[in-house]
């Protein structure tokens, strides 16, 4: 990376063992503000372990983790939320009879204010309000009111993401954000991945669609049990150059 | 006096905030989440059957004296069934609260005859050791479903029986009959403006529920730790507290239920509530709240209460033989469940 400024999130010598398993012999992985990087590797490279780590529900047993230059310490995913960084998870964590305000602000509620706050009466219509404004914004069509189990998979998945780019301060994971999507709703889904990179926020996401990466990614991250072994910029890249890369670890674009 | 119109008077409460007339909805639009279809088209039932008993029998049922009669005979079970709603929101269910309502009568009534006298500072103990009572056994179930992880029916099947055998331990078997008769002659039996103080605090306990299930914060967590207790670990909601503190609700209503059937009864009936837990649940469930967590409401359990008081009583005086109230609501049980998973199994595609 031939970047001046300190990346978004820069997290380097990344171990991890469960046992005598080793998940991560020391990965190393970087992403700056308004840029789409792709995780790529084969099945136990370590991606969604990486992740896990980065987003705070798993610790690593040695390296270190910098947030806009700070060293950090996740302890939790609370820990991880507090420094701007959310998550959508492939099955998505969303409360299929809670309607999508009530499911954008589970576990942060607005109250009301005063006394009927503190009785724990909760703002509904706030709440809604600043969902209808957050999905305009995004150009997610799905009303505040209506239950996720109502929703398409698409926009159960649109719904997720809004989610976390409302409270993303700095950087998204997701991980495979358009796996069991159709065409029209995988188009979508990418639209809204690329207005929440160009509002400035870091994405990263996890997936085995290369074609799709190619085109949605501005750079791809290759790990190869455990260890980062290249990175290349998506116009630089073929399907054939990132597959040499996930089963070889050798990447033909090294240089980049 | 007797004829249908008077009878609907005595429901005015639940009148004035059903959902079936458009005007009304908008008016109270911030009380539209208390109902939903089910429960609207529930009431349309309660009322059908309510307009075909007056029909047959207009001198004998829609009487004022009939409905204050089925009110006091749905209280008790509307208490025990508001924290019920909670646990079977949360996807949980409680079957213990009958024998903790015993054991709480028990330990309010030995409470009471050790202070001895008839006051309001000894009835106030009573009423104090009855909820503890209730609450203590409500945090046992919390603890064990939500951190020993042991599935909600077998602990609250254990300490039913715990509970109801404790109860008989600590009266050797024989009622305590001994209760202050100022608590009967007021909580008990007692009338304020003609409406039953039993009623009337059940009113309280029902409208609480309803509102704290529908607008506050730990109504929305019971929801959501239904719906989907994983989406609630990744908000960072603390789950099993959340279940400890719903089950600790649930306890601590079955000892104010325990302190009115005393207060009622004038004695701990050991054995008369022994199908009180299923009555609840059945009522519950009835009215529309999910066996699988996650939806439905305290209208629908308002209904789903009253429905089987209001056939029983309409058998009753139809002379027809009571026992087939228990036919009846056995198949309405049925009906509801399966239609609860149809709609789920619907929506699952």
């Amino acid at each position: 990376m031939s970047r001046s400024e300190a990346p978004l999130i820069d997290a380097r010598g990344i171990v991890r063992h469960f046992g005598h398993v080793q998940a991560l012999r020391g990965a190393d992985f970087s992403v700056g503000r308004g840029e789409i990087v792709s995780l790529i590797g084969d099945n136990g490279a370590g991606k969604s372990t990486l992740i896990r780590i980065l987003s705070g529900t798993d610790r690593p047993d040695d390296g270190e983790i910098r947030v806009n230059g700070h060293p950090v310490h996740f302890d939790g995913p609370q820990d991880a939320r507090a420094a701007g960084i959310e998550t959508v998870y492939q099955d998505l964590a969303l409360a299929p009879d809670l309607d999508a305000a009530a499911n954008v602000f589970l576990g942060r509620e607005l109250m009301k204010p005063g006394l009927l706050g503190r009785l724990g009466v909760l703002d509904k219509s706030k709440m809604v309000r600043q969902t209808a404004d957050a999905m305009a914004r995004l150009g997610v069509t799905i009303s505040p009111s209506a239950e996720v189990f109502t929703l398409s998979g698409g926009q159960r998945q649109s719904a997720a993401v809004a989610r976390a780019a409302m409270w993303a301060t700095n950087a998204i994971f997701m991980d495979e954000p358009t796996a069991n999507l159709g065409v029209a709703q995988t188009k979508g889904v990418l639209d809204l991945i690329r207005k929440v990179r160009d509002a400035g926020t870091a994405v990263v996401i996890i997936s085995h669609n290369l074609p799709q990466i190619l085109e949605l990614a501005d750079r791809i991250v290759i790990l190869r049990l455990g260890r980062t072994v290249g990175q290349v910029s998506a116009s630089a890249a073929s399907v054939d150059d990132l597959v040499r890369a996930m089963m070889s670890g050798v990447l033909r674009s090294q240089a980049e | 006096m007797s004829n249908p119109g008077e009878f609907s008077g005595g429901f005015t409460t639940t009148n004035e905030l059903s959902p079936n007339k458009p005007g009304v909805e908008n008016r109270l639009g911030r009380l539209r989440n208390i109902f939903n279809s089910q429960s609207a088209a529930l009431f349309l039932v309660l009322v059908a059957l309510a307009v075909f008993f007056s029909v047959l029998r207009p001198n004998a049922f829609p009487t004022i004296a009939n409905v204050m009669n089925m009110a006091t005979n749905a209280s008790i079970l509307l208490v025990l069934a508001v924290g019920s709603t909670f646990v079977i929101l949360t996807g949980g269910i409680d079957l213990s609260i009958n024998g903790v309502l015993v054991f709480s009568g028990v330990v309010a009534g030995m409470a009471m005859v050790a202070v001895g006298g008839d006051n309001p500072g000894v009835l106030l103990v009573g009423l104090l050791c009855g909820v503890a009572a209730g609450t203590a056994w409500g945090v046992m179930n919390g603890f064990l479903v939500a951190k020993a992880r042991i599935p909600p029916l077998i602990v609250t099947l254990g300490t039913m029986g715990m509970s109801l055998g404790l109860a008989l331990v600590l009266t050797r078997g024989v009622d305590i009959s001994d209760v202050p008769e100022s608590l009967v002659l007021t909580v008990g039996s007692g009338r304020l403006g003609g409406i039953p103080i039993l009623v009337m605090i059940t009113a309280v306990i029902f409208i609480v529920g309803a509102l704290v299930v529908t607008f506050t914060r730990f109504g929305r967590y019971t929801y959501a730790v239904g719906s989907s207790p994983e989406a609630c670990r990744r908000a960072s909601i603390d789950v099993s507290a959340h279940l400890i503190k719903v089950y600790m609700l649930a306890g601590m209503l079955s000892g104010l239920a325990g302190y009115l059937s005393l207060a009622r009864f004038a004695t701990t009936t050991l054995s008369g509530h022994l199908t009180d837990n299923l009555q609840v649940i059945a009522g519950v469930v009835i009215g529309g709240t999910s066996l699988f967590g996650g939806s439905g409401g305290m209208m629908g359990t308002l209904i789903g209460i009253i429905i089987p008081v209001l056939l029983l009583d309409g058998f009753v005086v139809l002379g027809l033989p009571p026992f087939w109230q228990q036919v009846a609501v056995g198949a309405v049980l049925i009906g509801a469940v399966y239609f609860d998973q149809l709609r789920r199994n619907l929506r699952n595609r």
